[in-house]
């Protein structure tokens, strides 16, 4: 078939589309797609070799400035949470709002017209590399570790803080994504992101009506028990349902309204 | 192939597109000619999904735009040349596209080789492209997918005048095979020698349509432009047929079909040097029919508002 002869030339020209033989794009593939979208510019490089790189270079520090005792595997994750917390929300939010800024919505919609695909699979591809920075932490942790740990370091590994611990990881994504859904620029996305935790922190704390309240609203103050019992005793029912509520209020929601507005959006 | 149907778009009081219903036919191209802000662009968003219609529709042979499964393979659009990612390079632009229609990878070569960007070029990044690359390579992402529908918006912008012969060609022989071309351009010459059809839009509305026989057809009575060696004897025929001639130029101007300018010269035997049609071209009839829409039609407009802004 020579390189431009339009497909319905063989049964001469009909005021039909012949869809039959084609089907629709898979969902893997959208995925496949996304997934490359994160590493082929040159920022997007950027930001995931720093992520990587602030990752091992922050527990390298650890390692040499924390005491024999605290070279535990425990403690080396929980040192990555803070740089990879910063940095992977970043990663989605660009996956969204660079379609916008950038204005290749109009091809990504055009070549897939179904929009909630196409969130879903940036959604997934989002959590993939968040996955990938949380089993690279792992393996630098583990490194670490049996190199110069404590003794007992792997004593204080616990499965279900592991899981609550990857389940934060990627909820901070998914509020990164939701951030860049709801805002569609790529500025005002990464400032809200960092911004309104802290103010919504300084709001609880300094309002003393609102103090009881701050666990079950604020996600910060929800959030903290998972940090600080890393290692330690497990959350309570009660913490769980702040957790829960928390989460519904700074993540769900806003990811649900943002995924409503690229529905709606006129792309241009 | 693109049937629009009575398609209607507002924008809060303003209406981008008013009513607009056409048919773009297989094998044919079709030109979508209007001044800059006539509704184009926002009628071709609204084929391809990107943009909801107030009322109206749009159908794509037959299928709603969003029925169709993976609509790269089946129509190809051009909407802005500019908009893909300035740190992508061209070859991962065409990449992009040809995995997510699922397509192998030498599609993506052959067609850098059909709208001849080098490799070295298809290596640059989007930013360092000249317009006309950015065209190219929005015309080679249109294709790749092989369909049976181009939807181009503009797509001369910013060629050279050997690219758009290029382009012309390129849609000419597409056209030839079947496939069906939409291509909107608000410079009368460059659709005028490719278009089989013409769609004359102004303000949102559709002002004329048809080929270019039947809109010259309602351009005004006959003329045509003679000189001859010897123009007295020639005038002096023609009003003795019943003919006005006037000097113009070096010749005359006859309000009369080129024909009969010649049969009068043939009877009278004078020799002609030149005879061609002085009908008001397409150009005129563009310009009158969307005269209305245009911003420099409107100068009154651009007063009261000065005066608005003063009071």
């Amino acid at each position: 078939m020579s390189t431009t002869t339009p497909s319905s030339s063989a049964a001469g020209p009909s005021m039909t589309l012949d869809v039959s033989g084609t089907p629709k794009v898979p969902f893997t593939r959208l995925v496949g797609v996304e997934l490359r979208k994160i590493y082929d510019t040159r920022a997007g490089r950027w930001l995931l070799g720093a992520i990587v790189l602030i990752t091992a270079a922050i527990m390298t520090i650890f390692f040499f400035a924390a005491d024999g005792p605290d070279r535990t595997f425990g403690n080396f994750i929980g040192i990555s949470a803070t740089p990879q917390g910063f940095l992977l929300p970043v990663l989605g939010i660009l996956l969204v709002t660079s379609e916008w800024s950038q204005r290749t919505a109009m091809v990504t919609f055009s070549l897939e017209p179904a929009r909630t695909k196409v969130i879903a699979a940036k959604t997934v591809a989002a959590l993939i590399f968040g996955l990938a920075a949380f089993v690279a932490a792992l393996v630098v942790a583990a490194v670490c570790t049996v190199l110069g740990g404590a003794e007992g370091g792997f004593d204080d590994l616990e499965t279900k803080l592991f899981a609550l611990f990857l389940a934060l990881q990627l909820l901070t994504i998914l509020q990164g994504l939701a951030y860049g859904l709801i805002l569609l620029n790529t500025p005002a996305a990464i400032v809200t992101f960092f911004v309104l935790p802290i103010a919504s922190s300084i709001v609880f704390s300094l309002v003393s009506a609102l103090r009881d309240l701050a666990p079950w609203l604020d996600l910060g103050t929800a959030q903290e028990p998972l940090f600080s019992s890393f290692g330690g005793a497990g959350l309570t029912g009660e913490q769980y349902a702040q957790l829960g509520t928390t989460t519904l209020i700074w993540i769900v929601v806003p990811f649900v309204l943002g995924w409503i507005r690229v529905l709606r959006a006129e792309v241009k | 192939m693109i049937k629009v149907d009575r398609l209607t778009r507002t924008y809060g009081g303003f209406t981008a597109v008013d009513d607009v219903s056409f048919t773009c036919q297989p094998g044919r191209v079709t030109g979508f000619l209007g001044p800059n802000g006539a509704g184009k662009t926002t009628t071709m968003r609204i084929m391809v999904g990107l943009t909801p219609p107030t009322r109206g529709t749009v159908t794509i042979g037959g299928l709603d735009y969003h029925d169709i499964p993976n609509p790269g393979r089946h129509v190809g659009v051009l909407l802005d040349a500019g908009a893909q990612h300035a740190g992508r390079t061209g070859r991962e632009i065409l990449t992009l596209g040809a995995k997510t229609m699922g397509l192998p990878m030498s599609r993506v070569d052959e067609m850098l080789a059909l709208v001849s960007l080098t490799d070295a070029e298809a290596k640059r990044r989007m930013r360092n492209y000249s317009l006309g690359m950015k065209q190219r390579l929005g015309i080679a992402h249109a294709l790749l997918g092989d369909p049976s529908v181009l939807i181009l918006d503009e797509p001369a912008n910013g060629l050279d005048p050997a690219g758009i012969r290029w382009m012309r060609d390129l849609l000419k022989g597409y056209a030839n095979r079947g496939g069906t071309v939409l291509l909107s351009s608000h410079l009368l010459n460059e659709v005028e020698l490719v278009a089989d059809e013409m769609i004359l839009i102004g303000r949102g509305k559709i002002v004329a349509q048809g080929d270019k026989a039947s809109l010259l057809a309602q351009s005004g009575p006959a003329a045509a432009l003679v000189t001859s060696l010897d123009n007295e004897r020639l005038a002096g025929a023609l009003q003795a047929k019943g003919y006005a001639a006037a000097p113009a130029g070096s010749g005359l101007r006859v309000d009369a079909e080129p024909a009969e300018v010649g049969r009068a010269a043939l009877e009278a035997g004078v020799v002609l040097t030149d005879l061609r049609s002085g009908a008001r071209g397409l150009e005129d009839l563009f310009l009158e029919l969307t005269a209305g829409t245009q911003r420099e039609g409107h100068p009154e407009a651009a007063t009261q508002l000065q005066e608005g802004a003063q009071a």
